[in-house]
């Protein structure tokens, strides 16, 4: 452990291509990217499909088949494809970032219509009652409501993002798996446990910013941040239908910390 | 596929898929034995609850090869130790469900609670033999996730040297050649689809009430 805080408080670490600055830049690209792409395919069709209710069987399924997949085999799959068909840098960053979306998507799509379809009926009924159209009620009443759940998809999705495209250096990509990497095969373990300490710090960072910005961002009547106690529209799915609610509870684990702070 | 390869490496493969079932079944269970009390006091006091929730959460941030890396330096075990896996898988597995335990064991109807302290029940009992029952629902759709996670993750240790499936992927990458991948991947989850229905085949078992609604 001394011998990767010595590292760490190394300079010449610290600059270069193959510096903590630059690895962590491309690291941040990796996973911005693949979010951005995530949350454009994911939040749409979540809205949909909780507004219409239709297909939510068939999606809570495929969130449930893609865990499994592992996602270290998926990478070289793709990689090894992208090697053999694709042209030049493509080639490498492609099938990392197809691979960060793939694992992105589930998480927020699944808490984006199981916020949706978790709306109090009464609150929609009342939206519809005022005048509002399918789609007003859906953006002025269900995706303000569902927020909080929606949020924690995408914090979810951000530290899986985070830890895969860690091992996205076994396929010769930067970020700051590399560390880990080429610590592992040069013997150096103060290297790798410097690079796994920037990874973990990074993950709760950034982790920790989304809680905050879902602090700001979701409005106070939702959050029960006027009410004591610990009962806000997440608990009530849990207990509505407690089964059926569950899958979309095991993606909110990262959100455990905010409410305990909250 | 190139079945022949497949035929040549079979004793191969299967020592690795015995050594993946283990790497990620003894996890799950040690994880579950530890979550049901942690959960339980996490449930009992409010106070417990903040902390454990705040501690899991966490932990279920940092990276999985990240903590396989680090748990060496802080158990002063060998960097190819097994056992780094088993306490980091088994960590996750907590986390996961020490928080699905205590909401699982609030979400018994507070009339259940009552009925059970009105017949006489003393808290621990009513505990492990009224709401624990009625939790086991949800708590086995927490165990799937962590169960499911955990056979994804265990493929990762290949990166330190830990020989299970995850070894397919590696030898298809150093070979240019798909066949140890696809058959890598169609194992671990045919792994995670036996876990899978264990669990919810234990959750039947242990549940015969909500059959017997569901009948009548």
């Amino acid at each position: 452990m001394t011998g990767a805080w010595d590292w760490l408080t190394t300079g010449a670490n610290w600059s270069g291509t193959a510096g903590v600055l630059n690895r962590l830049l491309e690291h941040l690209g990796y996973v911005l990217l693949s979010l951005g792409i995530a949350l454009v395919i994911a939040l749409p069709i979540g809205a949909v499909i909780g507004h219409t209710g239709r297909a939510t069987g068939l999606v809570s399924g495929l969130a449930n088949a893609l865990r499994a997949l592992p996602s270290l085999g998926l990478l070289i799959m793709l990689t090894l494809w992208g090697l053999n068909t694709l042209p030049g840098s493509i080639a490498l960053l492609g099938p990392t970032i197809a691979v960060l979306v793939i694992l992105a998507v589930p998480p927020i799509l699944s808490n984006t219509y199981a916020g949706i379809a978790a709306v109090d009926p009464a609150a929609r009924d009342a939206a519809r009652g005022m005048g509002m159209t399918g789609g007003q009620v859906l953006t002025k009443v269900e995706l303000p409501v569902a927020l909080p759940l929606i949020i924690s998809g995408i914090r979810s999705a951000f530290l899986q993002v985070v830890a895969t495209a860690t091992i996205a250096a076994v396929v010769s990509l930067g970020g700051l798996g590399r560390y880990v990497i080429d610590g592992l095969a040069q013997q150096d373990y103060s290297m790798m446990v410097a690079g796994a300490l920037l990874v973990a710090v990074l993950a709760i960072l950034g982790d920790r910013l989304l809680a905050l910005f879902a602090h700001f961002a979701v409005s106070p009547g939702i959050t029960g941040r006027r009410v004591r106690g610990r009962a806000t529209t997440a608990d009530l799915v849990v207990r509505v239908d407690p089964a059926a609610a569950a899958g979309a509870v095991m993606w909110r684990t990262a959100d455990t910390a905010a409410r305990g702070g909250g | 596929m190139n079945w022949n390869w497949l035929n040549r490496n079979t004793d191969q493969i299967l020592s690795w898929f015995g050594s993946h079932l283990w790497l990620a079944a003894v996890p799950t269970v040690l994880g579950l034995v530890l979550a049901l009390p942690l959960g339980a006091i996490a449930f009992r006091y409010r106070w417990s609850y903040t902390v454990l929730i705040t501690l899991a959460g966490l932990l279920y941030t940092i990276p999985s090869l990240a903590l396989f890396v680090v748990l060496p330096g802080i158990l002063g075990t060998k960097i190819l130790n097994p056992l780094n896996v088993v306490i980091a898988l088994t960590l996750y597995t907590l986390a996961l469900l020490v928080r699905v335990v205590a909401d699982a064991l609030d979400s018994v109807p507070p009339l259940v609670r009552q009925s059970a302290v009105a017949m006489g029940y003393r808290p621990l009992r009513s505990l492990v033999t009224v709401q624990l029952p009625l939790a086991i629902p949800v708590i086995g759709a927490g165990l799937r996730v962590a169960a499911v996670s955990n056979v994804s993750l265990v493929s990762v240790a290949v990166l330190l040297g830990i020989p299970q499936l995850g070894q397919l992927f590696i030898i298809g990458f150093q070979l240019n050649f798909f066949t140890p991948i696809i058959a890598g991947i169609v194992l671990c989850l045919l792994v995670a689809a036996v876990f899978d229905g264990l669990i919810l085949l234990a959750v039947r078992l242990s549940t015969p009430w909500a059959r017997a609604v569901h009948a009548g």
